[in-house]
């Protein structure tokens, strides 16, 4: 009698994917059995979800630094320090937006449960991205990712711009889905395989005369990603989207997808495909230069918040790829540092933006931010935090951020680029100046000092989210040896069953 | 205060702490006791930053004292601390001679910015930004890494804007959005440019990546084309901060529209920042590609003097004026950095210290007239001699200082960089010479027309100086006198260090010997003739 050989599981590295798809299952389902839920359920039970992951991660991370990495489940999923940190990366994110939430839907009186259902399984690709160890895994985490997210985008049912987001990032999704499949297809022709590390073990080994089917999948791969993680010029999207969508969703979107978006390109282009960086760093490099240089500007001219922000979170992705362009180690662990800290950015700005949009979620215009010092002087001071954290001014973390991945690109003697990049963060700081020029130096035409009071009105949630960020992003700023020594662990490496 | 007990401190003699580091961290926390503060007391608050400031100023004339002028070149009070291992960011803090001065003139005029004016409202923000400034620029003076100057020189900015934006006069908000601008696309490159230096002299030297500047200074590892670039890189950045001409138009603006005490500190210590640099970051660190550009750098300086001097000639805001007489001292001293001789180096680092004592004092005095009169239109002043006797008499003591009388402290700084500069290239010399005599011009003009002739309406009654604005000016008046007498205790001090610069240019540049005097007999090293300016490059 023959016995069937069956994977091994390691069943430790599956606690995040299970926590976050059995949490969002279970409460979609009780949801729908208990006719009254009590309000607070959905997002205590999203919250908790969150923190067990993130706690889980610690003794996680340390199996995996002491016992190296793991690939398992025959060779699809594979754990190791870059795992664990996206892991705790998009945690986070789910634990703010679900914070985020819940005030915002009972300020728009929308239903409360899809929202944070859809959330966690959102969450739960995102992990399945930074786990996967073979493209079809990959492909499967993305799509489970982003369709939760067209529908969130389309929360907002009485707005018609959450609807006009919602398609438009689903239509533009499926094309890049689209094109990343066929990328994927291409590279399985080229390779033999569609295991990253069979991929990579094909490509060190063997020299291909004829690569015009490979670079035709690197640059289709390259071409999907890009989409996902709204590089220029594949962009578009983005404004629109950010400026339609529920501003908590934009604070996820900003946040957990950018983050799985990047951890799926280093794992595809850095580590898999290493040996053919001569060919797909030239082309991000100019992905790079164009996105800092279009973010910036074009958010120059923008007249609203949310709509800066969206060309800043551009003008973001092309600094990540800088450090992605670097095609090495150093470059890897830099976009991880920049991950971590792009995510307290962007979750405490969005949270602000949550605050500061009142019934409707349309007060957005840079009006509605005159003399905020005046009405609400402590979350203009938050959001000056934020802002100049953004802009990467010293001593605060998107400094150490952008250090990072600027070191990574002149090492690898991307001068061009990096100056390039540095002269956009110039332009784009002005856009964070016009917001500050707006909160401090403008007066509202009702100028009423109205001193702490109204500060009452920030929902605890928003005040936590905010108040972590802030927080995080000036001790980053502060003391940045901790998150170096964090990121230069977690790069990835590829394990073969 | 707890952060001093991570750093090491290597040497500091006659100080038994590491005070250099204090000298950053006391204000920071300064500022952040400020915060926690009630803040409608503003006597608590105006306290407590006081109080701060003056501890700082006492460490920092204490430095005086500890500074060991028989030490030569070295650095002195140096301590160390890692921030980013895996970069080899450190820490490194030290000063010398060139250093030490600048040092003291930040630890003396926050303390009078700081008493002289009251910002008349948000008292909190106002008194935490400019504690949180001290500590940048005090960073920027001692940093002896790379990435750490950087940090501070950045960081400077943000308090900056908002002294300028929220407690400003008129088109703040614009004044205040132009100088961060220019400022920060300034420095841009000069971060890429950091990073590749250390990358770069890595690679030469087969070590690890380092940002200490002492040893990037000494190997001169990097290739001279890629250091020419570089140094361009870190120049530009300089250039916007001094700022050299045609890069200079932030500086009317900012200064003219910001309150009192941010003019005060920024013509005092910011612009200070820009030529500073140049010093320890341009001919230092890139001596040959210094030498290079020098003759850029001479004429964009001799260009400033003139212009800014003419500029200021023009003027009908008294604040506005002060502002482009600064535009032209600072041509003064850019002129006697690139003469790279000991003189002008020299004249030009007193000319440091002498500008940023003479012009805050002016822009307190303008600050006084506009608090009692409410106006810097010069065709609006008129005849206050009679009415403030005591103030006419202390402007016209501060003026002939900036003027550069003999005797005054202004003087010994503008000779020295004329000797130095005549010695290296007479031309350049004769024409910034003119500059002092359109000084005389614009500064005795406008005195005439605020001080002189009859008093119309209000300027009959303007009350004189009050005992606390004397007393913030008595400091200041005593430096001019004192500076102007005895520059002795001064000279001793830096010299050392500058002479060790000028060593380590002549050592590094191929053919290149310091330009003394031609009256003298060591002329053997005159490969470059005063006259003769075309081929000043490709001597070497």
């Amino acid at each position: 009698m023959s016995t069937v050989v069956t994977p091994e599981v390691l069943w430790w590295a599956l606690i995040p994917v299970i926590l976050l798809s059995a949490g969002g299952m279970l409460l979609l389902t009780v949801a729908s059995i208990v006719r009254r839920l009590p309000d607070a359920l959905p997002q205590a039970w999203t919250v908790i979800t969150g923190l067990a992951v993130l706690v889980a991660s610690v003794p996680m991370w340390n199996e995996v630094r002491d016992g190296g990495p793991r690939s398992y489940l025959g060779g699809m999923v594979a754990v190791d320090g870059s795992t664990v940190l996206v892991t705790a990366i998009l945690a986070i994110a789910v634990v703010a937006t679900a914070l985020l939430a819940r005030p915002y839907l009972a300020r728009e009186d929308l239903p409360g449960v899809e929202l944070y259902v859809l959330l966690m399984l959102s969450a739960t690709g995102g992990v399945v991205m930074a786990s996967a160890d073979d493209l079809i895994v990959l492909f499967l985490g993305l799509e489970i990712l982003s369709i939760a997210v067209y529908v969130l985008a389309a929360l907002h049912l009485r707005r018609i711009e959450s609807q006009e987001a919602a398609l438009k990032y689903f239509v533009l999704g499926a094309f890049a889905s689209a094109f990343l499949l066929y990328g994927m297809a291409l590279l399985y022709g080229a390779t033999g395989s569609t295991r990253l590390a069979l991929i990579a073990e094909h490509l060190s080994t063997v020299v291909l005369l004829r690569d015009g089917m490979l670079l035709a999948g690197i640059a289709l791969l390259l071409v999907g990603l890009a989409f996902k993680v709204a590089a220029v010029p594949f962009h578009a999207w983005t404004p629109d989207v950010y400026q339609g969508a529920p501003s908590p969703v934009v604070a996820w979107m900003a946040a957990g997808v950018k983050a799985a978006g990047f951890a799926a390109m280093v794992r595809v282009l850095v580590v898999t495909l290493g040996t053919h960086a001569s060919d797909w760093s030239p082309a991000v490099s100019v992905l790079a230069g164009l996105s800092v240089v279009v973010g910036a500007s074009v958010a120059v001219l923008q007249t609203d918040v949310r709509r800066m922000l969206a060309y800043s979170s551009i003008a973001h992705a092309g600094f990540l790829l800088l450090g992605v362009q670097a095609a090495d180690a150093r470059g890897t662990a830099a976009v991880y540092a920049y991950l971590v800290v792009y995510t307290l950015l962007a979750t405490g700005s969005f949270a602000v933006l949550t605050v500061m949009g009142g019934p409707g979620d349309s007060a957005h215009s840079l009006d509605d931010y005159r003399g905020l010092v005046r009405r609400r002087p402590v979350l203009a001071g938050a959001f000056t935090v934020l802002l100049l954290g953004q802009a990467g001014v010293p001593f605060t973390g998107g400094f150490v951020a952008k250090l990072g991945v600027l070191a990574a690109a002149v090492e690898g003697r991307g001068y061009w680029v990096a100056g390039v990049a540095m002269l956009a963060a110039a332009i784009a700081a002005f856009v964070y100046l016009r917001i500050l020029v707006a909160m401090y130096l403008e007066d509202a035409g009702d100028a009423g000092d109205a001193g702490d009071a109204e500060d009452a009105g920030v929902p605890l949630g928003a005040r936590v989210v905010i108040g972590v960020a802030c927080a995080g992003v000036l001790a980053i700023g502060i003391v940045p040896g901790p998150l170096m020594d964090l990121a230069r662990d977690a790069v990835p490496v590829l394990v073969g069953s | 205060m707890g952060a001093l007990s991570t750093f090491v401190v290597a040497s500091s003699p006659g100080v038994p702490f590491a005070v250099l580091p204090a000298l950053i961290v006391v204000p920071a926390v300064g500022a952040l006791l400020v915060v926690c503060l009630p803040r409608r007391r503003p006597e608590l608050l105006k306290l407590v930053a006081v109080a701060t400031s003056v501890i700082v100023g006492g460490m920092s004339v204490w430095l005086l004292k500890g500074f060991d002028a028989t030490h030569g070149a070295e650095m002195q009070f140096t301590s160390q601390a890692d921030w980013i291992s895996d970069l080899g960011i450190q820490w490194l803090l030290g000063i010398d001679g060139i250093s030490l001065f600048l040092v003291v003139l930040t630890g003396v005029l926050f303390p009078i910015a700081l008493l002289a004016v009251d910002p008349g409202h948000d008292d909190r923000a106002y008194y935490a930004w400019l504690l949180v400034l001290e500590a940048g620029v005090m960073g920027v003076f001692c940093a002896l890494d790379l990435v750490v100057f950087f940090l501070c020189f950045e960081v400077v900015l943000v308090p900056m804007y908002f002294l300028i934006g929220r407690w400003g006069h008129g088109n703040r908000a614009y004044a205040a959005t132009k100088f961060f601008l220019y400022t920060m696309a300034g420095s841009a490159l000069m971060l890429v440019g950091i990073l590749a230096v250390a990358f770069l002299h890595a690679d030469a030297t087969g070590t690890s990546v380092t940002f200490d500047l002492v040893a990037i200074a000494e190997a001169q590892a990097i290739d001279t084309n890629a250091a020419r670039w570089i140094f361009a890189a870190f120049a530009l950045a300089f250039a916007v901060k001094v700022p050299i001409f045609p890069l200079h138009t932030w500086l009317p603006d900012a200064h003219t529209e910001a309150p009192t005490a941010g003019s005060v500190i920024l013509a005092g210590v910011l612009l200070k920042l820009g030529t500073y640099g140049f010093l320890r970051f341009g001919l230092y660190l890139f001596p040959e590609a210094s030498h290079f550009f020098a003759p850029v750098f001479l004429t964009l300086g001799v260009v400033g003097i003139i212009y800014g001097a003419v500029v200021a000639t023009m003027q009908r805001d008294l604040k506005r004026l002060v502002a482009y007489s600064s535009v032209a001292h600072l041509g003064f001293i850019v002129l006697g950095t690139f003469a790279l001789n000991t003189e002008g180096i020299e004249g030009g680092l007193l000319q440091m210290v002498n500008h940023g004592v003479s012009t805050s004092a002016l822009f307190l005095l303008v600050g006084m007239i506009y608090e009692r009169r409410h106006t810097r239109q010069i065709d609006e002043l008129g005849g206050l001699q009679k009415s403030a006797p005591v103030m006419a008499a202390v402007f016209t003591l501060v003026m002939l200082s900036s003027i550069g009388l003999p005797g005054l402290n202004g003087f010994v700084g503008e000779f020295l960089v004329l000797v130095g500069a005549f010695n290296a290239h007479r031309w350049w010399a004769v024409v910034a010479a003119g500059g002092v005599v359109l000084a005389a011009l614009y500064l005795l003009w406008a005195y005439q027309r605020v001080f002189h002739g009859p008093a119309k309406g209000d300027n009959a009654e303007m009350p004189d100086l009050k005992l606390r604005e004397g007393l913030v000016l008595a400091p200041l008046l005593a430096l001019i006198v004192f500076m102007g007498v005895y520059p002795k205790p001064v000279i001793e001090r830096m010299e050392p260090a500058v002479d060790a610069l000028v060593a380590h240019i002549e050592e590094h540049v191929d053919g290149f010997h310091e330009p003394t005097s031609r009256f003298g007999v060591d002329i053997e090293g005159a490969g470059d003739h005063g006259s003769d300016h075309a081929d000043e490059g490709d001597d070497h």
